[in-house]
């Protein structure tokens, strides 16, 4: 049995493309089907997501297998294969390997390090799993694949810091403050980023919102949308006594919100903290408030400056999760080795034998003194009963069967057979 | 024997803190999390030992061994450990090791170089006053120990997030809030057990000496410290004195109930000098 990948990712092919091939919805299960009717391909995992699709696949003969599944995207979602080849990507074996543990791990991702992927993968091999499509090979690699991405999520800091505007605001609030859901946030005015900010705040615990606006029936909008409190736009220094967090995002063009207003606002505030994140450009807020104690202004420029820093971060440690990667990628090599045969018959014979010589031993020993015959005839009927009980599988092990690796890792399960990759592998 | 037991003890325990310090302070400057726990498990040892070394050093001389410098400063920061484990424990702060650590380390080194020999308690000392004064006094300055070491953290922090600067330190630091939370409520703590430290030394001080009050240098000083932690309360209470200049003023406190400790005792000699 041999493992492959087949598929294409957004390095490799445009949105235009990825959508035509999506697997998504009731396309998936069929897709699946389809595969493991095509007779090529003996087991499949299908990955599909925004930003890739992929099919991983156990075939007993490479080439064939490519083909085989080259020729069923293809003709599934009716696009030419000259169209096809110019994005797909094709890893065998131990690069397969390594492709799945880089995928799972979130380093083969467009935002590096984004959690996401690993739920999807694991989406993926339940659909799979549901239509019966995995054997040994895929069970072992999916597994691992997971094992290897927690262990690089628990051991580098790859998905530790922001690496989005919106998410440097929350990550900045929680240093701020240390319970967001007692916290309210205002909105001023509106705006693609900002609204995306709050909707983050709210999904870390912030409860109260309230919105202002120049326009009263924008700010109205809003508030449905968010499920919050209107504010008199010409009232809303007022009441920023109320509110911790402010996310301004107004047309305005020049401050609205001045360093004398900000003091009373403290002053009537009794000092508690506040934090304001102005994105609007040209900015609204004066800058001069961050010297005020307890007031944090962050412009866009600040959080832009947070995000770059936290991506150089992530390069970093991604530098150290793909040494991970190297490092496991022979404990999966070792454990297909251990699927020959030879190794696993002479486990189950030496396995068999021990036991008969220890049982023979201790009989031999409560029986006291026994004429050398007696113990000859012993000897004999106990090695023939192993021997007729090992027989069996042994020559199944030992035949040209389909599921004859299945078998042996069976074997190896069973009778619980030390064979040397076992060891080190932990799942 | 049991001498040499209690001395044992103490300069193992004072082993223990520094190598906690140490571990502390790499932490600081390194990116991964393994030498937090390192300082945490060596400072509980360190405890554990410096128990041992009071417990030793009570059996022998028959009284709460804090008589001399050596062993008031021992206990000290034994109080400080207490109330190091409590919040390490209840809070989980990443870091507290390594704010507090150090000032645990200076106070026993301080410890080791006063002189070690346990004497006979002057009369005056023995009374069960002596006890419950000390101790309260000194789980007082201990709160008022955590607090500066928060309040650098607060400082620190702060620096960061105005500053706009991220690193891995400041990941790895609590937030603003927390830690001046945690001020104020060492400093609630600290400040009633400073207050009953004076009343009842003040009590004991009129069943010893005659007197209430005699403006002994010690008496002044630990006044001052007393208002400055008053004024505190009451400027955070009245108009919102938190966060940075909070935490300012708790390190500023911090230094004054050293200086009532060490430099009182050791400069301006009154009835509470030990020697």
């Amino acid at each position: 049995m041999n493992i492959l990948v087949v598929g294409l990712n957004h390095k490799t092919a445009p949105i235009e493309v990825r959508e035509k091939v999506a697997f998504d919805g009731p396309k998936l299960e069929e897709a699946i089907n389809t595969l493991m009717k095509s007779g090529e391909v003996k087991e499949n995992i299908v990955l599909s997501t925004c930003n890739r699709v992929e099919i991983y696949a156990g075939v007993s003969n490479m080439d064939a297998g490519i083909e085989s599944i080259k020729d069923f995207i293809s003709r599934f979602h009716d696009v030419p294969r000259n169209l096809l080849d110019k994005s797909l990507y094709i890893h065998r074996g131990s690069d397969a390997v390594k492709h799945m543990y880089r995928v799972a791990a979130s380093l083969d991702s467009m935002v590096v390090g984004e959690p996401q992927i690993l739920g999807q993968l694991k989406d993926a091999y339940d659909s799979a799993l549901k239509n019966k499509s995995t054997g040994v090979f895929l069970n072992k690699l999916m597994r691992k694949s997971v094992s290897v991405a927690k262990r690089i999520r628990t051991e580098t800091k790859i998905a530790e810091s922001a690496v989005s505007i919106s998410f440097a605001a929350v990550e900045l609030a929680k240093k701020i403050f240390d319970n967001l859901s007692t916290k309210a946030v205002m909105l001023i005015g509106a705006g693609e980023m900002a609204e995306l900010a709050a909707r983050h705040l709210m999904n870390n615990g912030v409860k109260e919102v309230y919105v202002t606006n120049r326009t009263q029936c924008r700010a109205e909008e809003l508030a449905r949308e968010f499920n919050g409190n209107v504010v008199l736009f010409h009232n809303f220094v007022h009441e920023l006594h109320y509110n911790d967090i402010v996310i301004c995002s107004t047309g305005a063009p020049d401050y609205i919100l001045m360093k004398d207003q900000a003091r009373k606002v403290m002053k009537d505030r009794k000092q508690k903290p506040i934090f304001i994140i102005d994105i609007s450009v040209p900015r609204n807020i004066d800058p001069e408030i961050n010297n005020l104690d307890n007031v944090y202004l962050y412009t866009v420029d600040d959080l832009k400056g947070i995000v770059d820093t936290n991506i150089g971060e992530r390069a970093k440690e991604a530098e150290k999760a793909e040494k991970i990667v190297n490092e496991e990628i022979g404990s999966f090599l070792k454990w297909h080795e251990s699927l020959s045969a030879t190794p696993v018959i002479v486990a189950l014979r030496n396995k068999a034998e021990g036991i008969r010589k220890a049982e023979l031993e201790k009989t031999l020993k409560g029986l006291g003194p026994v004429e050398e015959k007696t113990i000859r005839s012993i000897e004999q009927l106990t090695t023939s009963i192993v021997n007729k009980i090992i027989h069996p599988p042994t020559a199944a092990l030992k035949s040209d069967d389909e599921d004859r690796e299945q078998m042996l890792d069976v074997v190896q399960r069973l009778f619980k057979l030390n064979i040397e990759s076992d060891e080190n592998d932990k799942t | 024997m049991s001498l040499e037991i209690n001395v044992l003890f103490f300069e193992l325990a004072l082993t223990c803190y520094a190598l906690a310090t140490i571990a502390g302070l790499v932490e600081l400057f390194k990116r991964k999390k393994s030498t937090s726990r390192i300082a945490l498990y060596l400072s509980v040892l360190g405890f554990i030992l410096h128990t041992g070394s009071i417990v030793t050093r009570y059996i022998q001389g028959g009284h709460i061994p804090v008589s001399n410098m050596h062993e008031a400063t021992s206990f000290f920061s034994w109080c400080v450990l207490i109330l190091f484990f409590f919040h390490e424990f209840k809070y989980k702060l990443g870091l507290l090791s390594s704010f507090i650590m150090p000032i645990v380390f200076v106070l026993m080194f301080s410890s080791a170089i006063f002189p070690r020999e346990i004497k006979v308690l002057s009369p005056a000392l023995q009374s069960y006053w002596f006890g419950i004064h000390v101790i309260l006094a000194f789980l007082g300055d201990a709160a008022f120990a955590m607090a500066c070491g928060i309040g650098i953290m607060y400082l620190l922090q702060e620096w960061y997030v105005k500053s706009k600067k991220v690193s891995p330190l400041f990941l790895k630091l609590p937030s603003l809030q927390t830690l001046d939370e945690i001020n104020y409520h060492l400093i609630t703590l600290g400040f009633p057990l400073l207050t009953l430290a004076m009343i009842t030394g003040v009590i004991w001080a009129n069943s010893a000496w005659g007197t209430y009050w005699r403006w002994d240098p010690k008496e002044v000083w630990s006044l001052i410290t007393w208002l400055i932690y008053a004024l505190v309360l009451h400027l955070r209470l009245t108009v919102g004195w938190r966060g940075k200049k909070a935490a300012i003023l708790s390190i500023v406190g911090f230094a004054v109930v050293i200086f009532a400790f060490f430099g009182v005792t050791l400069i301006l000699k009154g009835r509470h000098t030990f020697m």
